[in-house]
Formats: structure tokens, sequence, C-alpha cells
């Protein structure tokens, strides 16, 4: 069983027939990265999962997305509960402007927790998954919004940990900051592979070969190519994608 | 071309004159107000509060060396009776007044055309140990054997907190200002409280909930209501709201606390919604995805994320709203019902600052003493203003960005 | 799935955001229906008394009947003056604080003073009048004193659109025209004020709907009681619009028969407001497009 899986999904905004009939299968505690030139529809792809795409009204989709065989689009599903099993990270940080404990803790207060101990708990296991606990254990109460760029999507990290996801959705996530907070993410990605099933939207090329298992070519709306990065890098099928990862577009 | 550049230049200093002058004009014009203003205020607390003509005498050997106009008025009102409560002897007070020297001396007496009255008050001070006189200075004749009272200038304190305002007493006025500070306190707390949940609430509808093309209505006509006339809210408060409070609670007059504090209310609602949802519309984007990707649903991130971010944008509607209601005249004249009572009811009559000075000043004379009292309710009015702007100066807006 | 989290809370947390939503559109209607019943009301009760007769006569009958034609074209003329005085100034005055005057102390007294002015309630600005227009410098009871008294109300107003609107020029006009050798003046008359002019101008149009509404600073600088012919010169008494509407309301000789009057004034005070919004708008557009083609 895959834990991730698309069977023929069409997406539209508006007249904009944004992703094409895409299938394709992630399999649990495996890293995927999602490649391509921009706007070729890798981040909605990535925002399927999670039923971000919800929020923009003028979007239509067609086909089936599923979550361990069962239809996330379907009525019964309680959105927030999808998205407490498939968390996310963004592209810029954006912790809350709120306390660094407060930001890691709000995924579980809003779902309804109120055990002030494990939330305590919940909060350092998760920063210390995130590698960020040493840096930040005796300024928890201190504005997210002091720390620096790396530290902030560490922390964006550790709160998506705290509600304890299966999946986690990366959609460029190292592209706002330097190579070395970039380097730090990495490893953490690294780390983070034997529990989670990642799924990684990235620009960077040496980024795709370095963290992903699998790694899925999108150009235009369609899904190119899809296979072991290992293959993807050294022998793809199709010369499009031999195109594009020895940099001659996009 | 050297005279070409020359006269290129020299209009360039002359239109740079022209704007410098205007804008000193500006700058002189806003001065000149508050110097205006406070010179006129401030002269209330020179002067006793009597009209200048008028004097009060008492017999030279009373020992009673001042009074207060508030001792003054206990006196006239009848609440002070002996002059031991005033530090003098254990004898009671008696009353002099002009106006009824019949009930003293007969019409022979006094004369034809009352030629002989500053003699008689003369020869009544003298004989009448325990009296208090007051009548006009003119009467003063040469060999005048009473002593003249100064009556206590009017104190900065006095002025503040003494309960009652009745500018146009005689012999004295009352001129304390509390009833009107706290009525114009009690009308914008009340429209406030009732006016922010309502404006928060559409403000959070409009930015967050409703559909952009309901917004597209709603917050233009909604706009456009702020530009309104205070006058015409005054007058749809005199002929629905009035009536309906009397009948509704049941109270003699309509014209009440509750009355001003609605219209103010629906008088702010406009500007409180307009700016509050603006600020709920400058939320990032990727804070709310952060929100409701962590499971929290919509409701949640309103309130979690999106109201504590705009909370200055929000205060800053709230002071704003504060400032117009404190400021507000017309409407609040019209349905208030103007009582100067300390107010103890939102459902009887009060009076409010600005209520009072569109009330009064057209019966009050140049240059007099209501006068002058009129502007010191100008300038507690400018005061209170003008701290609102300093907090929304230095306390909200640095806070936005 | 995920051990977690208890189901429980997502029902809850579903319905409680349909309840608050619920319960925010409703309030929404509420607001709305009150805000739109007072427009309604006055519009339902001024219509019938909105003839041609009612616009262009006099008051009759110690103001239970008839017009009010002195009323507007006093509006008119305190609207006329004020602008004529106010907009110059606050226009210039503008130039000069966001083109001309260096940041500093200077600038931001200036600023925070202009602001807070505009904070100011009329009816200090009422009081001011009187005392310096009408009496200090004997002007009386005259439209010369009411208009100077709502202009020095509109100035901050105006100053502070011209600067919003100098603002909004992007700074890389201003630097392109001083690189190519244009003066100061060349560079703001040619290049920032015709991007700037359409919001000053709305801004203008928006202050005339506001000053022709103000009650308090005329009470005591120029409005009339009750004076059925027109004025002659600057220095004579007007009647107008919204003080008209407070005395028939308040204190006519008869409340209950000048009603219908005062409905109708009521009604011309928000058309006029109403007009000056929607040709604000209109001009608004009018520029936005031709600014795109």
């Amino acid at each position: 069983m895959a834990k991730l899986e698309t069977k023929g999904v069409d997406l539209y905004y508006g007249d904009n027939h944004a992703l094409k009939n895409i299938s394709m299968q992630i399999d649990a505690n495996t890293v995927t990265a999602l490649i391509g030139p921009s706007g070729c529809g890798k981040s909605t792809y990535l925002r399927l999962f999670n039923r971000m795409n919800d929020l923009i009204p003028s979007a239509r989709i067609e086909g089936e997305i599923l979550l361990e065989d069962k239809d996330i689009y379907e009525k019964k599903f309680p959105i927030d509960i999808l998205r407490r099993e498939v968390g996310m990270v963004f592209q810029k940080p954006n912790p809350f402007p709120k306390t660094i404990y407060e930001n890691v803790a709000y995924g579980l207060r809003v779902n309804g927790i109120k055990d002030k101990k494990f939330i305590d708990e919940r909060v350092e296991t998760s920063l210390k998954q995130a590698t960020l606990w040493e840096e930040v254990k005796d300024k928890l109460r201190k504005s997210a919004m002091e720390l620096s760029g790396g530290q902030q999507q560490r922390l964006c990290i550790a709160r998506a940990l705290a509600i304890q996801p299966s999946v986690v959705l990366m959609d460029e996530p190292t592209s706002a900051l330097d190579p070395l907070s970039t380097h730090k993410i990495e490893e953490l990605i690294f780390l983070l592979k034997d529990n989670y099933t990642i799924v990684i939207v990235t620009h960077n090329m040496q980024q795709a070969a370095r963290v992903s298992n699998k790694t899925a070519f999108f150009y235009l709306g369609e899904l190119i190519e899809y296979d072991d990065t290992n293959t993807i890098f050294t022998k793809p099928a199709k010369t499009m994608t031999q195109n594009y990862i020895t940099g001659r577009f996009g | 071309m050297q005279v070409n550049r020359f006269l290129k230049n020299l209009k360039e200093k002359i239109i740079e004159g022209i704007l410098t002058l205007s804008g000193t004009i500006t700058s002189i014009a806003v001065i000149l107000i508050i110097i205006f203003l406070f010179k006129e205020g401030i002269g209330v607390f020179n002067q006793a509060p009597m009209e200048k003509e008028l004097i009060l005498a008492v017999n030279k050997d009373n020992h009673v060396k001042e009074l207060t106009p508030r001792q003054i008025k206990d006196i006239f009102d009848g609440k002070i009776a002996m002059w031991s409560e005033l530090g003098g002897s254990k004898d009671s007070i008696k009353l002099f007044r002009t106006e009824d020297v019949s009930t003293y001396f007969t019409e022979e007496e006094l004369g034809a055309n009352f030629e002989h009255l500053p003699q008689k008050i003369n020869e009544y001070i003298a004989r009448e140990k325990n009296v208090l006189a007051f009548f006009n200075k003119k009467y003063i004749t040469k060999g005048f054997s009473g002593r003249i009272i100064p009556l206590k200038k009017i104190g900065v304190m006095d002025f503040l907190l003494d309960n009652e305002w009745f500018p146009t007493a005689q012999p004295v006025a009352q001129l304390g200002v509390l009833p009107l500070i706290l009525g114009t306190l009690w009308v914008t707390l009340l429209a406030i409280l009732l006016a922010l949940p309502l404006g928060l609430a559409t403000a959070i509808y409009m930015a967050e909930i409703a559909s952009p093309k309901i917004r597209s209505i709603l917050k233009p006509t909604i706009e456009l209501l702020a530009g309104i006339p205070s006058v015409v809210y005054g007058f749809f408060g005199l002929v629905v709201l009035v009536p309906f409070i009397q009948r509704v609670f049941n109270v003699p007059v309509g014209e009440t606390g509750l009355a001003g504090s609605i219209v103010l209310a629906i008088m702010a609602l406009p500007t409180i919604i307009t700016i509050s949802e603006d600020s709920l519309r400058t939320a990032p984007r990727q804070l709310k995805e952060a929100s409701l990707a962590l499971g929290a649903s919509h409701w949640q991130t309103i309130w979690r994320v999106i109201v504590p971010y705009s909370s200055s944008g929000i205060t800053a509607a709230i002071i704003l709203g504060v400032g117009r209601a404190i400021g507000e005249t017309m409407a609040v004249l019209m349905v208030t019902g103007n009582a100067a009572v300390i107010p103890h009811s939102y459902l009887a009559p009060l009076r409010t600052i600005p209520a009072t000075i569109a009330a009064e000043l057209g019966e009050a004379s140049y240059g007099g003493l209501h006068f002058k009292a009129l502007f010191a309710l100008g300038c507690i009015l400018f005061i209170m203003t003008f701290i609102i702007n300093l907090i929304f100066e230095f306390i909200v807006k640095p806070k936005k960005h | 799935m995920s051990a977690l989290t208890p189901k429980g809370n997502s029902t809850r947390k579903r319905i409680l955001q349909i309840v608050g939503f619920g319960a925010f559109r409703a309030i929404t209607g509420f607001v709305v229906a009150v805000l739109f019943g007072i427009l309604f009301f006055i519009f339902h009760e001024g219509l019938p008394a909105m003839t041609w007769k009612f616009i262009t006569s006099n008051p009759e009958n110690g103001m239970t009947e008839g017009g009010i034609f002195p009323a507007i074209v006093g509006t008119g003329c305190l609207v006329l003056g004020s602008m004529l005085f106010a907009f110059p100034i606050g226009v210039m005055s503008g130039i000069w604080l966001n083109e001309y005057l260096k940041d500093g102390y200077l600038k931001r007294f200036i600023n925070m003073m202009t602001n807070n002015l505009a904070g100011v309630p009329s009816v200090v600005f009422g009081l001011f009048g009187m005392a310096l227009f009408v009496n200090q410098l004997k002007f009386g009871d005259s439209i010369l004193a009411g208009s100077l008294t709502l202009g020095l109300l509109a100035l901050p107003v105006i100053i502070r659109t011209t600067e919003e609107a100098l603002k909004s020029v992007d700074d890389s006009y201003r630097i392109a025209s001083l690189a190519l050798g244009a003066s100061q003046w060349q560079t703001v008359s040619k290049v920032v004020l015709p991007v700037a002019f359409p919001n000053i101008f709305t801004g203008l149009i928006l202050s005339i709907g506001r000053v022709s509404g103000e009650t308090a600073p005329i009470l005591f600088t120029v409005a009339a009681y009750f004076l059925p012919k027109l004025p002659h010169s600057i220095f004579d008494q007007v009647m107008a619009l919204p003080y008209h509407l407070y005395v028939i309301s308040t204190s006519g000789t008869d409340i209950e028969k000048s009603r219908v009057i005062a409905y109708g004034t009521a009604l011309v005070l928000i058309c006029i407001v109403l007009a000056s919004n929607i040709l604000a708008g209109f001009i608004r557009r009018y520029y936005t497009k031709k600014n795109k083609t």
C-alpha cells in the first residue's frame, strides 16, 4: 500500500489547466523530490495532499487523491484530521508573531489539547527533532521573530512535527535561506526520513539529488518522469528530463 | 542663455517662496488656534466667578476673610445659615440683595429715583452685624463703612471637580465641569462598548468570511456612511430613537445618555469597521496557511492568528472611534437632553462638553466669564483629543510596521 | 493514523466555526440593516417633500412650509468660500511639506500639529472662529467668518490628502526627472503632480461633502435661523442646510409641522454627500482607466 497516491488528477484554476492527469504513488518513510521549472505545477501538486488548494476559490479538482487508500477529498474526511496527519513547511519561514514555545504548541492547542505537561513534552521533543532545541531552550518565551531565518524555518519544521504527522510536505523549504542554514535543513530531512514520509518541492537539483529517494519531474502541468533519484539523475528515460537536470532549460 | 538661466532660477525661488509661505500660514494658523484657545480658556481662572460690577460686603466687625463660590451658593440656597460655619461668630447670616430693597426700606426713604439707595445700603451694613450684602459696585458711597469681601478666584481643581455647572447662576456662577466630563466619558464609553463588538464582527466578516463580491459592495457603502453629516444622525436619533427609548423603557423623556450612546455608536461604526477591516486584510497569507496546515479551523485561525496580528490596527480603529465620539457635538446635543448633572443612569438626560459649548456659546457675552468658561471647556476637549492623538502617534503607529 | 488527537475535537471545531460564522453573518446583517435602515428611512420620509418648489422657494409660515432655497444657497456659499481658502493653501502646504521641506524636527512638528488639528472636534473650531473672526476681527456673523472657520477645519484634511497622494508617487519618477536636469519645481509640476492629481482631486471632492454637512463650526459664525433673502456680500449672514435641519427639528415654531421639511432637508444633505462620493469614485475610476491605456 502506498502512503500517498494520486489517480488521474486534473486541477484547474478557472480556465487554466494546471495539473494534467497525474498518477503517482509515494511510499511510506521515503523522501520524494518534486522538481521542474517555475509554474510547472509541482507546488500545486504538493498542496493537493493537505488540501491547501481549497483556499483558492477558483480551483477545481478531478480525480482521486488517497492517503493510505482513503480518498481525502471525500466529504466525510475531516479536513483538520487530514492536516494533522499531513504537516507542511512553507517556502518562506512563517512563524507566528508569538513566542517560540507558543509557535510549537499552536498545533496542539488548536487541536484541543490542554494538558500542560504533554504540551511541554511535545514542544521539547519537536524542537529536538528539528535540531533547534540547543539553540532556543533558554529563550522559549522569547518572540519567534527574533530568530534568524534558518532558525525560523527549523522552528516551522518543529511546529509541523509537534502534532505528530506521518507525512511532511515541504514547499521549497530552503529557497529563502543561506547555504549554511540550507545545509542544516537538509541534514534534518535526512534524519526525519526514517519516521516520516517526506515530499519536498525544490528548485535546487543538487538538493533533490542529495536528500531524496525518488524524484518526480514536472513540466507544464504534466508528470514527465518519476523514478528513483539515482536513475533520474544518471540515466533518465526522457530527453526532456535530461535537458532539465543538465541545466539546458528551466 | 545666462539671462534665461537667471529667470529660471528666479522663478524657482519665487515658487518655493510661495509654497513656504503657505506652509508657514498653515503652521501659524495651527499655533494661533491653540494659543487663542488656551489664552481665553485660562482667563477663567483669573477672575472670581461673579460679574465684575457686583460685590459682596459685610459689617466691618465681621471676621470672615474670604468666601468661596461654593459657600456663597450654599448661603443663597439656605444650606449655610450660620456665620460659624464659615469661621465667624455664632450668628445667623442675614442676606441683603438689591432686588429686595423694598422689604427693608420704604419708597420714600429711597427717593423717587433711588437716589438715596447707596446711603441706605451703607447704613444698613453698618447697622446689621450679621449682614451679607450683595449689590452693584456703583452703590458704594464715599464713607462706606462695611468691608468688601473678596471672592476667591476660580481654582483649576474647583473647576475640574465641582459637581455643578450653572454658569448663569446669581450671584455667583457655578463652574464645575465634572458633570460634563463624566457625561462625555459615559456616553463615549457605552458608545464604544456597543460599536466595538458589532464593528469588529462586521470587519471580520468582511475581511475573512464574506465572498469578494459581497465585500466589494459592502465596503464602499460603509465608507460612504462615514460621510453622512452628524446632524442627520442626530435628527434620526431624535425622531426615531428618542421616542423608542421613551416607550420601551417607560421613562419621562427619551432624550437620554442611552440615546446619545446609540447614536454615537452608529456614527462610530463605519470608522471602526473600515479601519479594522483594512488592518485585518494586512495579515499575511502565509500565516493563515501555516495555521490551517496545522489543522486549525478557519474560525480558530481568525482568533488566534489574524486578529492578534491586526491588533494594533484594531486599537487604532478604537482610538479614532473614541476621538470621534468625544468630540461629536450636534448628534449628542440633539438626543441627550442636556441636563448638566452628574450622570447616574443611562436612562436619564446628561450633557457632554461639546454639546455644552454648542448650546451655550450663543448666550454667553463676548469676553465674559461664561464665554471664558466655554473656552476652558474647549481646552479640555482639545487636551482630550490631543492625548488621543499622541497615543495614536506614539503607541499605535510605530507598532504597525 | 496519528495517535495524538481525539476525533471529538474535530466535530467541536466544526460546530464552533459554523455557529461563529453564523453569528458574525447575523451581526453584519444587523449592522448593515441599521445603517441602511437610517438611509432608507430618510429617503422614504424625505422623498415626498422633494419637489421643485421645495428646492427653489423660501421657507414660509414659520418654516413649517415652503422650501429651503436660501439654505441651499447659503451652504453653497460656505462650501465655495471655505474651499477657495483651504484648497490652495492646503495643497500648497502639502507640496511644501512633502517636496520641499527636509526631514527633521520642523517637519515632524508641523506634521504632528496638522494631524492633531485634524482630530480636534469641529465645535472647537466654531469656538475659535467665533472669537477670532466674528469678534476680534469684527467680521460679525458672516459668510467670511463661516467660510474661514470651515476652511480651517478642512485644511488639515486637505494637507494630509495632498501629502498622501504625493507620497504614493514613486521616488524613481523624481530621481529620473532630476537626473535629466529638470529643476525641483519642474519635477513637481510636470512629473509628480500629474500622477498625484487624481487623488488630490478626489480628496477635495470628499472634503466638499464633509464641509457641507458641518454644523458646529457655523453655529456662531454665520448661520441664520431664518433669513429668506439671498446674501449680497461676504459680510452677510446666510441660512445653511445642516443648521436649518438642526433648528427646525429642535426649536422651530412648530416642530411637528416642520417634520416634512426636516426630512427633506436631511435628504438633501445626504444627497450632497452621496453625490460627492459618487463623483469622487467616478474621477478615481476615470483616471485609473486613463492611466492604464
